[in-house]
């Protein structure tokens, strides 16, 4: 904190009748007096490090997020019946009272075309497609039998993300900050990065911190040149002018907070500060020239390259200068079998994308020592059918009662499978995950109960996990 | 009400109308308010008000008798209705105690509360039984002694209850009297100054001129005086000065925009669709509905029942369907393979929760799963509101739209030329072409007719991308067997005879296995034709023309072989043939093309709509190049010959299919020609209703048949009561909510309105008015205001006038040093609260403030200039086509709004993305918000306009331009102090660009370089007007 922040918030304190000690006594009230756990925040440092409530084995969360939804069948789950089943009709006990968004009832069986293998000493299967995934198959616990209410694109990532199909609820990454604050002083806490054909379906409502205050909300990087909007000093404007810009400023709401005694002129002098240490500090995380040329080649990435392996690095790097949470995602998963989404080259093509980054990301942070305390969990919004879907080739439609994910590190068992689908894929039939188990766990990770985080709006406690939800004990490490 | 009683509980402003439960740490509101989320004043004040009036009020040795509404439903509410409250679903053991007969309800030899009492009330005796404990001990909620012996001695005194608090009447009561009889301005005043002199807190002094014309000019029109209008004001000795300044805003049609803004919000305004494709939509004559309603003062009822049933009126207006957008501002799922009737009903109960939220201020959507938790709503209640909005004929689609021009809700439309659209480039492209094809035709038709003879193609193979079967069928035609959907192609290989080949025809041809008998595979038996291609040999065949014996009106044959078309459809054609019957298209080659035994492979695309796919056809080849039947072309070249406006429909649309499906700029140049007409969605009821049922836990897939149909009805505790009955409609809806009976319109209405102004309502959970939140904090004020409301025949502007010239609202807003100890959180409004403007105002004062702004209403949306990458998150790249001229310096409420990637400003500042109704928005301050107005080229290039500003209106001195500067963006002078840091860091920056002269170059715009000629000098003065932007209280309405 420098001196001009220093003496105003001192001044603050001091002169505008808001003693320490009874702020102090007010977090202490407020942390006793609910029946949840709902953290105080300081308004002025909305990202200050708060202790979770019970003992944490994540620090950090990295969600690389598969929008468009990965087919299990093509990567996870090899179902010899339905090779054996192939080109038939699905059992009619298995169909009933199912909603598709696409299949019109008259499609059948398909059986992957990819090889399958297990690896690992946990015995994981794994199609061709994923061959850096081989390496880390003892890193990770493995999720079988996830679920979800959801089978369309926007809502259902919606679900993944706030627990909630409509827009409105905080995401994932806002509840984290909320509860944690945020370790870094110079980058936002929770961060969105993004790479494939194009964004995510319903864009910045996944990333929204709802009806939490709008400092918990994902801060979209920018592919592409600036990470953050309007970072960049206009033209002719240097490094020193710019600090005189912002001294002159400061003096000046420092003046008006003597004259008003508003505090909020406190926040916004704190938010102008922040904002010159994010001038220096984004590009400095941007700029790639301190990794060696062994971290790009085992990412497979380029500088500048936009790709998703770039965003695998910089999710790490966000990590180690203490940002909370970091979620990637990657497009085009949406194998239905159209133009530019077959499960042919199109498929291939989005597994080479993201196969070698995230094994890499995973074995990096392990190397680094930082997999102890990072979560890193990966998965789409909901599967894909057992049953091919005809368009321009044969592809899979969306299904939402089994798929696969997985999570590393932060406190999960490595080298575990959890959950077990029926011979054809269709549903779960052991280990069931629902994403509001996902959410619970992810929060008990973080040290939360996922009953008592809660925020009260509109006359209610809400929750991440709304009112559902189980911590997936049997992954916990 | 007890006025002493009630007067006291309006000591405590906090949520969840807990008061004991707040005084002993139960619940404390965390809201939605200031950026840090946690009012951590509130805290402070319940520690305070623990010290210093719990024995007063708990024990009640003042108050006397025990509340209901005060002192016990906070209690019960929190802690016992979510097992013993209004939903039967969770209900436990068959009991509920949220109403007298519930829980006096005699449960086999006992009772939960037996009045007069507690020591026979199971109840009491539970709450207190350590052993048995209520609540249970997994609910995590305890009762404190204190709550314990309040609800001792209310069952002593009787146990009396009293409906909700906002279900009640009106009653304002009467007016308080006050010891200081200089202070109110009005009666508005009374009620405050009374509860300040009860607790002996001397309101604050007005805020001075200067202060009071920036406050009226943010809060009535969102726009910053000129220094003149600010000099005006502050040396007008009139005593009638403010009163005339307000008279003066409230006229001006900026008042429109402010407030409509407020209001859009809550209709959930935007520019596009939402959901994940979320493409533009044209609901601006909406938003200028709204602004020129509020500028002529509509009666609220009035705007209630237009926005709500306008359409439903006898006769409707245009005005009146025009406000019906309100309701159509629902998202439209354009996703592929989108339920219809899933997102019909999804808008349905948008509809729903929006009415509720806006009209009754009760989260209503609660009730859409199941009965409501805590309030008076049963699920089948939800329904019964829902039956209103079951029976429109929009379904996830634009449904009913007008026509609306640019002006023409505010009388005054522009002119727009039906057939030239006001752009001549596309006129003359146009005529150019149809010159060409005068000529053509003619050509032609001088050929003479031609009789051509058809041989039919004999397939080697056809297969489908989707490898169906096919069926080659007596006749050589062939049909192609189930399996086959999506945007499958057909792929046909075959040889021919023929020494050469001139063209082909395509005959599509009806069977009974396909949908209504028709030749395609759409439920209605058509099918789109997107592409027809040829190659022979493995060369690929160029196809220069294309007729047919039926086309689709945006469908012609044309649009096969040329990429701008959609293709070819065969529905309701202008020759009035049937649809599905045996129809044939001809394809004429460039030239004919010998054969020599090649392979000829056709390919039949359809590319557009999934699931419209030809599904019977044969094919012939001819030798010759065919050409069009005479008759056609003759009919074509008539149309032709006709001047434009003597043209029939059909050959408008003959000609207009052919134009677009052939030139490739007709489209480019179509847009613009069109912005000056909006086709906005309006409300359309259907002749027959739905039937409604009750969605078992709100999923559309499950109708509750065994209850049956349900009819449309209001909610039973909100009076005057509306019975669900057959036959009624949104008139009959709109009706109720603004009967003068309905106490919860105008309080709700009332609430929002002083939200406005002092940043909080009276009620803070504006948003619910329900028995979770939170109790008025000035009941009988806000009684006042409702009945008021009424009195003065519903004018909004009335309102706002009385509340503008209130002492109250005229406060200075400093902090106090007394009140930061007694109410840090201002519910007492001994002062005015200061509070950072909203997104669009951000941009709009800069605008003002640069000289720049361009002072227009309304009208299609405008794009200023964004950084590229906007739309990097978004699935599909939206059309950003940066506004020129005077559009570019448009106010910010003018901005295309895309839900899906909104211009960043308005995220940064809080603006919603209107997905769904905002009643209330949050204020932030992060650092992202002083980067964008520090570095966006937007506010720079105003900081530049401002610059140039300065110094023509304050050449002489770097200290008149300081305060030239002050007066523009602060309307007030600096203080030594300010004058004194500004005065320094110009001049530092002066000096400093001296010795940068290409920086000071690339900081000034070229107008201001040639103003001053001195790039030093003129770079100081933009980094000055720099600093003025980034000023907290630029942006702050003190």
């Amino acid at each position: 904190m420098n001196l001009l922040q220093e003496s105003t918030r001192r001044h603050f304190f001091q002169n505008c009748g808001v003693g320490l000690g009874s702020l102090a006594l007010n977090r202490m009230l407020q942390q006793e007096a609910v029946a949840g756990y709902r953290p105080a925040i300081d308004p002025a440092n909305p990202m200050d490090l708060r202790q979770p409530p019970h003992p944490a084995k994540a620090k950090n969360v990295i969600f690389l997020f598969m929008a468009g939804a990965p087919s299990q069948l093509d990567l996870f789950s090899d179902k010899p019946k339905l090779r054996e089943f192939h080109g038939q009709a699905p059992p009619k006990s298995l169909m009933e009272g199912k909603r598709f968004a696409f299949l019109k009832g008259t499609e059948t069986l398909l059986a992957s075309e990819r090889k399958f293998g297990r690896y690992g000493q946990c015995g994981m299967s794994l199609s061709e497609m994923l061959p850096h995934h081989r390496k880390i198959v003892d890193e990770v616990t493995w999720l079988q039998g996830m679920t979800t209410d959801v089978f369309n694109h926007g809502p259902a990532k919606l679900f993944m993300n706030t627990g909630f199909q409509a827009p409105g609820r905080p995401s994932m990454g806002s509840w984290a900050t909320y509860g944690l604050g945020s370790a870094s002083r110079d980058l936002p806490g929770f961060v969105v990065l993004q790479s494939g054909p194009r964004g995510p379906r319903a864009g910045s409502t996944l990333w929204s911190s709802g009806f939490l205050p709008t400092s918990f909300q994902g801060v979209p990087f920018r592919g592409k040149g600036d990470p953050i909007l309007y970072l960049k000093s206009p033209e002719g404007i240097s490094r020193k002018r710019e600090r005189e810009f912002y001294d002159t400023v400061g003096k000046l709401n420092e003046a008006r907070l003597d004259e008003t005694g508003d505090p909020e002129i406190m926040t916004r002098i704190n938010s102008y500060e922040m904002a010159y240490r994010m001038q220096s500090s984004a590009p400095e995380l941007m700029d790639l020239s301190s990794e060696s040329k062994k971290t790009f080649e085992s990412y497979g990435c380029e500088p500048g390259d936009s790709s998703f392996a770039s965003n695998c690095l910089q999710a790490r790097r966000l990590v180690e200068r203490g940002v909370r949470f970091v979620q990637l995602y990657h497009t085009n998963w949406d194998s239905h079998g159209g133009p530019g989404e077959n499960l042919n080259d199109d498929f291939e093509k989005v597994c080479r994308d993201v196969d070698q980054a995230s094994a890499a990301l995973v074995l990096d942070l392990k190397e680094r020592g930082m997999l102890d305390d990072t979560l890193v969990i990966w998965g789409g919004e909901f599967g894909r059918t057992p049953m091919g879907e005809v368009r321009k080739t044969v592809g899979r439609d969306h299904h939402v009662d089994a798929f696969t994910m997985w999570m590393a590190g932060g406190g999960t068992k490595a080298g575990y499978i959890h959950g077990e689908t029926d011979e054809l894929g269709f549903g779960v039939v052991d280990g069931k995950v629902h994403v509001h188990d996902l959410h619970a766990t992810i929060l008990h990770l973080l040290g939360f109960d996922h009953e008592q985080l809660t925020y009260r709006f509109q006359g209610r406690d809400f929750r991440l996990t709304d009112v559902h939800g189980h911590v997936v004990k049997e992954i916990l490490a | 009400m007890d006025r002493r009683n009630s007067q006291k509980f309006r000591l405590y402003p906090v949520q969840s109308g807990t008061v004991p439960c707040t005084l002993l740490g139960c619940t404390l509101y965390n809201g939605p308010g200031k950026s840090g989320g946690v009012p951590v004043g509130g805290a402070l004040l319940s520690f305070l008000l623990v010290a210093t009036l719990f024995a007063q009020s708990v024990v009640g040795e003042e108050s006397g008798k025990i509340r209901f509404n005060r002192d016990i439903r906070p209690i019960l509410s929190d802690n016992c209705y979510y097992c013993h409250g209004p939903d039967e679903k969770t209900q436990e053991a068959d009991l509920r105690i949220d109403t007298f007969e519930g829980a006096t309800r005699d449960l086999g030899g006992y009772a939960a509360i037996v009045p007069g009492k507690p020591e026979e009330s199971e109840l009491y005796l539970r709450i207190t039984d350590h052993d048995d404990l209520m609540p249970p001990p997994k609910s995590k909620k305890t009762l404190s002694k204190e709550e314990i012996a309040l609800v001792e001695k209310w069952i002593e005194e009787g146990a009396e209850y009293e409906p909700h608090w906002s279900f009640m009447p009106i009653d304002p009561g009467e007016l308080p009297k006050v010891e200081n009889r200089d202070w109110p301005g009005n009666l508005i005043d009374n009620y405050i100054l009374s509860q300040l002199e009860e607790h002996g807190v001397a309101p604050s002094p007005p805020a001075d001129r200067a202060t009071l014309i920036r406050r009226l000019y943010i809060d009535l029109l969102g726009l910053l005086p000129s220094p003149e209008e600010v000099d005006k004001f502050v040396s007008d000795e009139s005593p009638d000065a403010y009163d005339t300044l307000v008279d003066s805003l409230l006229a001006n049609s900026h008042y429109g925009e402010r407030w409509g803004r407020h209001w859009l919000d809550q209709a959930r305004y935007a520019d596009s669709n939402g959901y994940s494709i979320d493409s533009l939509r044209e609901m601006w004559p909406y938003r200028d509905w709204v602004i020129e309603a509020l500028n002529r003062d509509m009666p609220f009822d009035q705007f209630t029942i237009e926005q709500l049933a306008g359409d439903l009126l006898p006769k409707p207006t245009k005005m009146q369907q025009i406000a019906t957008g309100f309701h159509r501002n629902t998202l439209i799922n354009q996703e592929g393979g989108s339920d219809k009737e899933q997102f019909r009903v999804e808008a349905a109960i948008d509809r729903v929760a929006t009415t509720g939220a806006v009209w009754l201020g009760l989260t209503v959507g609660c009730a859409q799963c199941h009965t409501h938790k805590f309030d008076p709503i049963t699920h089948r209640e939800f329904f019964e509101l829902y039956a209103f909005f079951n029976s429109t004929s929009d379904q996830n689609n634009p449904g009913k739209t007008l026509e609306v021009r640019r002006g023409e809700v505010f009388g005054k439309p522009v002119k727009v030329d039906s057939e030239s659209q006001s752009d001549t480039s596309i006129g003359k492209l146009k005529a150019t072409w149809e010159a060409k094809q005068i000529q053509t035709v003619k050509q032609e038709l001088a050929k003479g007719e031609l009789k051509m003879g058809w041989t039919a193609l004999r397939a080697d193979s056809v297969k489908t991308s989707s490898l169906s079967e096919v069926e080659t069928l007596p006749g050589n035609s062939y049909l192609i067997k189930p399996g086959y959907g999506g945007q499958d192609s057909i792929s046909i290989q075959a040889k021919s005879d023929l020494e050469q080949i001139g063209g082909v025809r395509l005959r599509v041809l009806p069977h009974k296995s396909l949908p209504k008998n028709g030749p395609g595979t759409a439920g209605n038996g058509n099918f789109v034709l997107s592409a027809f291609e040829v190659k022979i040999g493995g060369k690929p065949v160029k196809v220069k023309a294309a007729f047919a014996d039926q086309e689709q009106s945006g469908y012609p044959v044309l649009g096969a072989i040329h990429k701008e078309g959609k293709g070819w459809a065969i529905n309701a054609g202008p020759s009035g043939l049937p649809m599905n019957t045996a129809h044939e298209a001809v394809f004429v080659f460039g030239e004919p093309i010998k054969t020599g035994g090649k392979a000829i492979e056709i390919t039949l695309r359809h590319d557009v709509n999934a699931n419209y796919l030809i599904g019977h056809f044969a094919v012939d080849v001819t030798e010759v190049s065919p050409r069009e039947p005479t008759e056609a072309l003759q009919k074509f070249l008539a149309a032709l010959e006709k001047p434009e406006s003597k043209r029939a429909k059909l050959e408008k649309t003959l000609i207009k299919d052919r134009f677009e499906a052939t030139e490739p700029r007709a489209k480019l140049s179509k847009k613009p020609a069109d912005r000056n007409v909006g086709r906005m969605m309006v409300m359309q009821q259907l002749s027959t209703p739905r039937d409604t049922y009750l969605l078992t836990r709100g999923d559309f897939t499950r109708p509750d048949k065994e209850l049956g149909k349900l009819h449309p009805g209001g909610l039973s505790h909100v009076a005057p009561f509306l019975p669900a009955k057959a036959g009624q409609n949104r008139l009959d809806l709109a009706k109720w909510l603004i009967d003068p009976q309905n106490p919860l319109t105008p309080r709700v209405t009332m609430n929002r309105v002083w939200m406005r102004y002092f940043g909080r309502g009276l009620v803070e959970t504006e948003e619910d008015f329900g028995t979770q939140g939170s109790l008025p904090s000035h009941p009988e004020l806000l009684d006042w205001l409702g009945a008021t409301f009424i009195e003065k025949g519903w004018s909004m502007k009335a309102m706002h006038r009385l509340i503008v010239t209130s002492a109250t609202y005229r406060q200075s807003s400093h902090t106090r040093a007394d009140l930061s100890e007694l109410d840090p959180w201002n519910y007492w409004l001994a002062r005015q609260n200061r509070s950072r403007v909203d997104a669009e105002i951000v941009r709009d004062a800069a605008l003002c403030a640069s000289g720049l702004f361009t002072d227009e209403i309304g009208g299609p949306g405008v794009y200023p200039p964004q950084p590229d990458g906007v739309y990097a998150f978004t699935q599909s790249r939206k059309n950003w086509n940066t506004s020129k001229n005077a559009d570019r310096y448009r106010r910010a409420m003018y901005t295309v709004f895309f839900r899906s990637a909104p211009y960043p400003l308005f995220t940064t500042f809080d603006a919603p993305d209107f997905s769904s109704v905002c009643t209330r928005r949050v204020k932030s301050n992060t650092p992202l918000q002083a980067l964008n107005i520090a570095n966006d080229p937007v506010f720079i290039e105003l900081a530049q306009a401002l610059a140039l500003r300065i110094v023509k209106e304050a050449p002489d001195s770097q200290t008149a331009q300081i305060h030239r500067g002050f007066n523009i963006c602060l309307s007030r002078n600096p203080t030594q102090l300010e004058q004194e840091v500004l005065l320094n860091y110009i001049k530092t920056q002066e000096a400093a660009y001296q010795q940068e002269l290409e920086s000071a170059k690339s900081l000034s715009s070229s107008a201001l370089l040639a103003e001053l000629d001195n790039p030093a000098k003129a770079a100081s003065l933009v980094s000055f007007a720099r600093v003025l932007f980034n000023l907290d209280n630029f942006i702050t309405r003190e």
